[in-house]
């Protein structure tokens, strides 16, 4: 039996200890803000945090989250108005919009190390994440917008 | 909302009288304005049809199928194209609530389901949303407007003409009098309807008793400062595309499909698979026959409790696989057979004046060919639908590109009557068009009953994306030229050479069809007097299909790079050498050399070559790029420029190449000629996202197959561009335009110029010349 903390609310799950945390937000919790894009940690559609750390939900099995607080897209902001989501919407980041929560899961660990990050810093973590539409340069200027810098 | 929709489109009326009055239909959300407009004037059977007309099922301009109108005055506006980043949620309704009047804030989008008869053709595909369906929308708008004005006119017992609709209220000009158009949406419903919408096109006069507006009243359309519709839902997780359908009690399924096209189960064993806990039930899916068409490709699927418990399932399933006819399908020595077909003669598709005898005649002569390989669209979001069946009635959750095609797909694999079928479009994540292709909607209709019903959700992780898609096509392009003695273009030869995509539908055509050759190969703009277009021919061994762009990609990188190479021949600027080859503004006429020449569906004569336009793009884009400005060392700028989907577009590639042969980009200017826009901001983005996506196939993205399968897996083996590899500076230039310029596509048309004019601009940093995509490793030194 697991115990954890999802955007502050206590779960216990005792299935399959090596099922992913994807999976689990996604078919047991209905959490499917966190998105399937490859489930081999290459494109970072599920990020999610862990105790504050951004880390791939595809390649976490559920043993590894025991105990410890998860944060989803969907508890990043109560009101949803976490800076980086107000800059994304204010600069009309997403195309399809299936890649942003990862990225905004990703950018708002970045901030939290690198407040005032650089081109070549938000590059640097911002690598794992795909976008097929190619918002990368809305991307990286929400992430500035959100860093006031 | 989904009901609500259904509900009133179900009730639309059908026989509509020229100045019949409509009753108002009570709805649980509210009077619903209930105007309506006859259908188009009768086509003579002998016409042709263009544009919107010539689709299945047209296009539709009735208000009741796309307005209604709360007491509050929330106006819900009804989003009948699919939402896969293009902004077409955003940019449809913005043209309706402009026509409208109606308050931005104050309008709620609807997504429709798969209903082409009520609400025109839903296919979202070919770059022409905005283009077919901007007259449509806006009648839809007006003949609500001109309703809510009749309704106000009436309460006050004033002549209409004392009456105007403003930003969401009726005002009476001769008092300031005011109504909400919540207070009006019951009365208005009553009204007289304004006379017969036509359905004319651009360049057709509209009747004048519905009164359009003139575009310098537009609020919305052309404007900036426009959101999109999405972006809460999005930016907060709320946002459901197909793989997010979650029904009270689905089961979840995966399924083993054979690795090779139109192979089949041979045997299988499901003793192990059967013991992984969560495990629920298999169900076979039959093998498809020739044509494959959007069939799914048959195999094993396992349904589980949960996606992992289904994957992990699929794992343990031991699987005899029949390869069929195209088990020995190989990349390397198809590309051999394509290039020995290029070197021979082709079948003529145009040709001008004498190409052998100008050659013979001249100073110098060049000769290129170029290889494009496959690409699979790797939507961020795999394929996935959701169907439940309860007492002969399907539902349907998903997230395509075309639901109607899902819809009569799914009613003729369940054999149930098409009124029993419902296709629900959720957002998708990227479309690309892979999600034109139904096949994963059919596969979650056949799992559903295979298990009595139940919902199920079908979920293809992205190795199945990979293995199992519709490939964009691969092509060998050989190309001769020969220049006089003042490096004048006097001869050219094109031969091109891929499987076309119609071998989906038809049994083994061997050229490509019209809509092919109409991308870019026979409706080559340049002014040479000599020339020969050819299509040699091609076998497929996979399931092509249309990739962003088509066929384009290939004929322009071919056509565009070897521009830029008879430029460096002839010892010319490139930009100078291109707008020479381009020649003066002027209309090329290709249906007079080419017999069946397709121009997107449209009139050629509302939408011509116009080397004018051409030229414009490319002067824009060199002025815009600081063409010939001083460069660092290792820089280079590459430029090209394509029409496609009617729309003209110029790019201006900085490449910098260092040392050890690593190539990045630090900048991108792309011009934009595509008429008059609704919303430039979702413009400047898909342009961007072309860059994307054109320098990802130029720089590193391929498909090749071996022994019949896919060599690829994932996105660590299926390479595409990363922020990292992503230029710093990307501007979109957009040539203004008024609305006497009619609409052309923007979704595909800023991609097949943007690989060439990296490739030129790697030439221009150093002196080499690649042709074969992807770059890959090819300028790596040891």
């Amino acid at each position: 039996m697991f115990t954890l903390h999802v955007n502050g609310q206590t779960q216990t799950f005792d299935g399959d200890p090596s099922m992913p945390m994807l999976w689990y937000l996604r078919d047991e919790l209905g959490l499917t803000g966190t998105k399937f894009g490859c489930g081999v940690a290459a494109c970072g559609a599920c990020t999610i945090h862990l105790d504050g750390e951004a880390v791939r939900s595809c390649q976490t099995p559920i043993s590894d989250a025991n105990g410890k607080a998860v944060t989803t897209i969907e508890g990043l902001d109560a009101g949803g108005n976490h800076p980086l989501q107000k800059a994304w919407r204010t600069l009309n980041v997403p195309q399809c919009g299936y890649c942003q929560a990862g990225q905004i899961m990703q950018a708002a660990a970045l901030l939290k190390q690198t407040p005032h990050p650089t081109d070549e810093d938000i590059d640097s973590v911002m690598y794992g994440n795909i976008c097929r539409c190619g918002t990368y340069q809305r991307i990286r200027a929400a992430i500035k917008q959100a860093a006031g810098v | 909302m989904t009901q609500h929709i259904r509900e009133v489109a179900s009730s639309s009326i059908e026989n509509v009288s020229r100045r019949g009055v409509l009753k108002g239909l009570l709805s649980t959300t509210g009077l619903v304005l209930a105007v309506s407009v006859l259908p188009a004037r009768p086509a003579r059977a002998d016409e042709p049809k263009w544009g919107g007309d010539g689709m299945p099922h047209g296009t539709v301009n009735n208000p009741l199928a796309f307005v209604s109108i709360a007491p509050d005055g929330t106006v819900t506006i009804v989003c009948h194209r699919s939402e896969m980043g293009q902004g077409v949620r955003t940019g449809m309704p913005l043209i309706v609530a402009d026509e409208l009047e109606a308050d931005w804030s104050r309008v709620k989008v609807a997504q429709a389901p798969g209903d082409e008869v009520k609400f025109g053709n839903q296919d979202t595909d070919g770059s022409r949303s905005t283009r077919h369906f901007f007259l449509p929308m806006r009648q839809v708008g007006a003949a609500a407007r001109m309703m809510l004005e009749q309704a106000a006119a009436k309460r006050w017992g004033v002549p209409v003409s004392d009456v105007e609709a403003k930003n969401h209220e009726v005002i009476q000009k001769s008092t300031g009098k005011k109504l909400g158009y919540g207070e009006l949406a019951a009365d208005a419903s009553t009204m007289a309807v304004p006379a017969n919408v036509s359905q004319e096109k651009m360049g057709a006069s509209t009747p004048v008793s519905l009164r359009l507006k003139d575009p310098s009243e537009f609020r919305y359309i052309g404007k900036e400062g426009t959101n999109i519709v999405d972006g809460f839902d999005i930016t907060t997780g709320r946002a459901k595309y197909g793989q997010d359908i979650r029904l009270p009690g689905t089961k979840y399924a995966v399924i083993a499909r054979p690795p090779v096209m139109g192979g089949k189960v041979a045997s299988y064993d499901a003793t192990d698979a059967k013991k992984v806990r969560g495990f629920v039930q298999i169900v076979e899916i039959p093998a498809p026959t020739f044509p494959l068409a959007f069939q799914p490709s048959g195999g094993i699927a396992i349904v589980a409790d949960n996606t992992w418990a289904a994957i992990q399932a699929r794992k343990a399933l031991k699987i005899v696989w029949d390869d069929g006819a195209h088990g020995t399908y190989d990349s390397k020595a198809y590309r051999t057979e394509l290039e020995t077909t290029a070197r021979q003669p082709g079948k003529v598709v145009r040709n001008e004046g004498d190409f052998a005898a100008a050659l013979a005649s001249a100073d110098k002569k060049v000769e290129a060919e170029y290889y494009i390989p496959h690409l699979a669209h790797a939507t961020m979001e795999p394929p996935s639908a959701t169907c439940r069946i309860v007492d002969g009635k399907a539902e349907v959750w998903t997230s395509v590109q075309s639901p109607q095609a899902a819809h009569d797909l799914v009613a003729k694999y369940l054999g149930l009557p098409p009124e029993n079928v419902t296709v629900h479009v959720t957002l998708l994540g990227g479309g690309f068009g892979r999600r034109s292709k139904p096949d994963f909607a059919v596969e979650a209709a056949l799992v559903s009953k295979g298990i009595g019903g139940a919902p199920v959700k079908v979920v293809w992780t992205r190795e199945d994306d990979i293995h199992n898609g519709f490939y964009h096509t691969v092509s060998a392009e050989r190309l001769e030229a020969g220049l006089d003695k003042d490096g004048n273009v006097i001869a050219w030869r094109h031969n091109s050479v891929a499987p076309t995509l119609f071998s989906l539908f038809a049994p083994d055509p061997k050229h490509e069809a019209p809509l092919e050759q109409g991308m870019g190969l026979v409706d080559m703009p340049f002014e040479i007097k000599n020339m020969s277009i050819e299509n040699g021919e091609a076998e497929a061994h996979t399931r092509v299909g249309w990739y962003r762009s088509v066929s384009n990609i290939p004929h322009a990188f071919a056509i565009q790079s070897f521009a830029a190479e008879l430029a460096a021949a002839a010892g010319k600027d490139l930009r100078t050498f291109i707008l020479d080859l381009i020649g003066p503004p002027r209309i090329v006429d290709v249906r007079k050399t080419v017999k069946d020449f397709w121009d997107y569906g449209e009139n050629p004569d509302t939408y011509p070559i116009d080397t004018g336009r051409l030229r414009k793009v490319v002067e824009l884009v060199t002025d815009k790029a600081g063409w010939g400005r001083k460069l660092p060392p290792g820089h280079g700028l590459g430029l090209a420029v394509h029409r496609s989907f009617v729309t003209y577009v110029s790019t201006v590639v900085e490449a910098a190449v260092d040392d050890k042969g690593n190539v990045t980009v630090p900048r991108v200017d792309i011009a934009v000629d595509c008429g008059p826009t609704v919303n430039p901001d979702r413009v400047r983005s898909q342009m961007e996202g072309a860059v994307i996506m054109g320098l990802g196939l130029a720089m590193m993205t391929e498909i090749s197959f071996k022994d019949g399968r896919v060599q690829q897996s994932n996105f660590d083996d299926y390479q595409v561009l990363r922020i990292s590899d992503a230029p710093r500076e990307t501007h979109v230039h957009i040539v203004p335009h008024g609305f006497d310029v009619p609409l052309g596509g923007v979704g595909e048309p800023g991609v097949p110029p943007v690989a060439p004019a990296l490739l030129n601009a790697i030439y221009a940093a150093k002196g080499t010349r690649i042709r074969s995509l992807p770059l890959g490793q090819q300028l790596a030194k040891v």
